[in-house]
């Protein structure tokens, strides 16, 4: 069998190695935490799912997509009403708000296939900045709460297991980060990978060959939908709150922010730069109260001269200049 | 590969921990006034769309600092720690847990916001931390049986629609009326007043238009407004919008009566911008003084307050009324707790604010008094209509409701 067809890529010795400490990490450090270091904590690991989705679309497949918070708010909505509307127990409705926001993804991809480059990306912004303009809707109230929002309850841990409620939501977002980031790095070294980066670098040369564009790009869009909406829906059940508001244009812009300061094209970079949009205000913000946004603005220049790369990339660099050294 | 990602790992610890340093010295001490020290929370809009109130944020951290100066409270002294959540309810629910699990406030003191306010209440009521004198009009703080630890810090948005609605049925019975509101809880809860107030003569609403505050301009709502050939304006927006609204309703031509929602009152930050001749004939409600207002130029209560202005808070506006609103909300905290006296445990000091009687704060107008009780969460109930003069607000009318 062709080696290149192999549909998963089997790990290195070094990745595991790597994979394993991550691992202990991610499962270890909370323990120590608080309740409110641990909120912060899933919403980095719910950014990190939003910005891998984003990053599979923009970065490895190079279709700019300015709204990806729209997908991320379909997600958190779909999920709240399922839970209030329907009763649907969070943990199921994490995933069915998955399967939702992949079914919008599919829906706006598909015309989207014939745009490109700037259209693209206007398009997705229209559609950033219409979706919670079309939450508030009056004649969607009756399902979206309207401006008041919707109130989510907080997930007990099951099987009344004595873990604090902020852990076991901990854990079970991390229960969600783990297996996707698993997929999207089995798909970004295999065979749909490689046809997604063909499209972006060398789209002729792609076809060509016989890689189908218009099945590709629509599977990227779908997948990274469905991944912000999986995103937006588990930071839904961290905060118990969902509301128009929390899903402006700004946002959108956000998690292009975090994308590139992460690492364009790395999936590791997804954590990077989930970790830059939590904490990073929080450090303007201290730094200096009169002009916060100023210095997030500093960061954001240093990051753009310093890391041209991201910090995925900036890392990157440093491991192959050890190798060389060492 | 293994380094860079202990590097990495590193970097998210010490992200972690310089987010948390004064964590390290937590530990679980027992919320509140241990010690010599009242920790008092409070969420403000620093950045974000609705920036222009927070000069409230900083007004109420000046007068804490007046109180500390002045011997604290009980030999205590109070440390205002007020964060920013651009006005972003996600936000606020975080703000709000770090005040309360990091920083071990006492209360949460007037955080503004009506969305924001929305998505901390189950967290607030959850962890009975008192959300106290909530900075929003919303029906929805006066709740006592769902959510005895939040308490309005405003008029009700719904009675001060109501009483523009029965002046509007008194004055011009035959009014044609357009009304502009910002599509969120806010605007759609005076918009309820005041149609209420309409009762059967809601009819008289020819046109509504709504805008988002995110929103770069309300010139298209207003053309439309005009169109309809309305008679009669009810302004529902915010200090930024309603600045617009004025001016761009002038500049139109259009010259309607028009009523202002409370909330965007302010000389300095909405008539000035407006233009003053613009905002003539402009009607609205007042429930304290207005430091723009020559009749209270000797009033005593207006000069120690511009005294203060000037010692604590020079860098502010003194003809921003929202600056007098943060001094009297935090005048009536300090006398909440005062009156928990000794014993401020978070339970206390909501039993305290549950049961002010007849106070009349000498920045309220004169027969604006605060009265709350186990079942009337809302402070403020009456108010006085006003008219602008070009000048400065003027008092009419007699002071309305309980």
């Amino acid at each position: 069998m062709n080696p290149a067809n192999r549909k998963a890529v089997p790990a290195t010795a070094a990745e595991l190695r790597a994979a394993a400490v991550v691992l202990a990490l991610a499962l270890l450090l909370p323990l120590a935490l608080d309740g409110y270091q641990l909120f912060q904590l899933t919403q980095v690991l719910a950014y990190a799912i939003a910005l891998l989705g984003l990053n599979l679309l923009s970065g490895y497949n190079g279709q700019v997509s300015l709204g990806h918070g729209a997908f991320c708010a379909i997600g958190a909505y779909a999920a709240a009403i399922l839970m209030t509307r329907f009763g649907l127990p969070y943990w199921l409705a994490v995933p069915a708000a998955g399967v939702v926001s992949l079914l919008a993804g599919l829906l706006f991809g598909l015309p989207a296939l014939r745009l490109g480059g700037l259209h693209l990306a206007l398009a997705t912004f229209g559609l950033g900045l219409a979706l919670p303009q079309l939450l508030k809707y009056k004649g969607l109230e009756a399902w979206t709460g309207g401006v008041q929002g919707i109130v989510l309850s907080k997930p007990e841990a099951p099987f009344g297991l004595p873990l604090d409620q902020d852990l076991w939501l901990y854990y079970f977002t991390l229960s969600a980060t783990l297996p996707m980031f698993w997929v999207a790095r089995n798909l970004i070294r295999g065979r749909i990978g490689r046809a997604l980066v063909a499209l972006r670098d060398a789209p002729i040369a792609a076809v060509a060959m016989g890689v189908d564009s218009a099945r590709y790009r629509l599977f990227a869009f779908g997948v990274s939908a469905l991944y912000a909406g999986v995103a937006g829906a588990l930071a839904a059940v961290a905060v118990q709150f969902v509301a128009p508001d929390s899903y402006t244009i700004f946002f959108s812009i956000a998690l292009l922010v975090g994308i590139v300061i992460g690492g364009l094209g790395s999936i590791s970079g997804a954590l990077y730069g989930a970790l830059f949009i939590q904490f990073v205000p929080n450090i303007a913000d201290e730094l200096s109260s009169a002009a916060p946004w100023a210095i997030y603005g500093v960061f954001l220049l240093a990051c753009a001269y310093l890391l041209p790369q991201g910090v995925a990339g900036a890392l990157r660099r440093l491991a192959i200049r050890n190798a060389r050294k060492g | 590969m293994r380094k860079y990602l202990l590097v990495a790992a590193v970097a998210a610890i010490v992200g972690l921990a310089l987010d948390a340093s004064p964590a390290l010295a937590r530990k679980h001490k027992e919320p509140s006034a241990s010690g010599r020290e009242i920790r008092i929370g409070n969420i403000m809009p620093y950045s974000g769309p609705a920036s222009a109130y927070a000069t409230i944020g900083k007004v109420e951290a000046a007068y804490f600092k007046k109180v500390n100066d002045e011997g604290g409270i009980s030999g205590r002294k109070i440390r205002f720690i007020s964060v920013d959540d651009g006005y972003n309810p996600a936000k606020a629910v975080e703000m709000a847990r770090r005040l309360v699990e990091r920083d071990q406030v006492l209360l949460i003191f007037n955080p503004l916001g009506t969305p924001s306010n929305t998505a901390i209440r189950g967290y607030m009521n959850k962890k009975k931390v008192p959300q106290l004198f909530v900075a929003s009009g919303a029906s929805k703080w006066g709740d006592p049986e769902h959510f005895p630890w939040t308490m309005g810090g405003q008029p009700n948005y719904q009675s001060e629609g109501r009483i523009y609605a029965q002046h509007i049925l008194k004055r011009r019975p035959n009014a044609r009326i357009a009304v502009l509101y910002q599509n969120d809880d806010y605007g759609k809860d005076y918009l309820q007043g005041f149609k209420d107030g309409l009762g059967a003569e809601a009819k008289r609403i020819v046109a509504e238009a709504s805008y988002e505050v995110t929103d770069p301009t309300i010139d298209s709502q207003i053309i439309a407004l005009r169109s309809s050939g309305a008679d009669v304006f009810f302004n529902i927006s915010t200090p930024k919008f309603a600045a617009m609204a004025i001016g761009k309703a002038y500049d139109l031509g259009w010259h309607p009566i028009q009523y202002l929602n409370n909330l965007s009152i302010s000389v300095g930050s909405v008539l000035k911008p407006a233009g003053l001749e613009k905002s003539i004939g402009l009607i609205s409600v007042a429930y304290y003084k207005d430091p723009t207002d020559k009749r209270w130029e000797d009033d005593p209560a207006i000069k120690e307050w511009k005294a203060f202005m000037q010692q604590y808070y020079p860098q502010g506006n003194a003809s921003d009324s929202l600056n007098v609103y943060g001094y009297l909300l935090a005048q009536m905290l300090e006398q909440v707790l005062r009156q928990a006296g000794d014993q401020l445990t978070r339970a206390n000091v909501m039993h305290a604010a549950a049961n002010l009687k007849d106070l009349q704060l000498p920045l309220a107008l004169p027969g604006v008094k605060v009265n709350t009780s186990p079942t009337d969460y809302f402070p403020f109930e009456s108010m006085q209509l006003q008219r602008f003069d070009g000048k400065q607000w003027v008092l009419f009318g007699e002071v309305v409701g309980r």
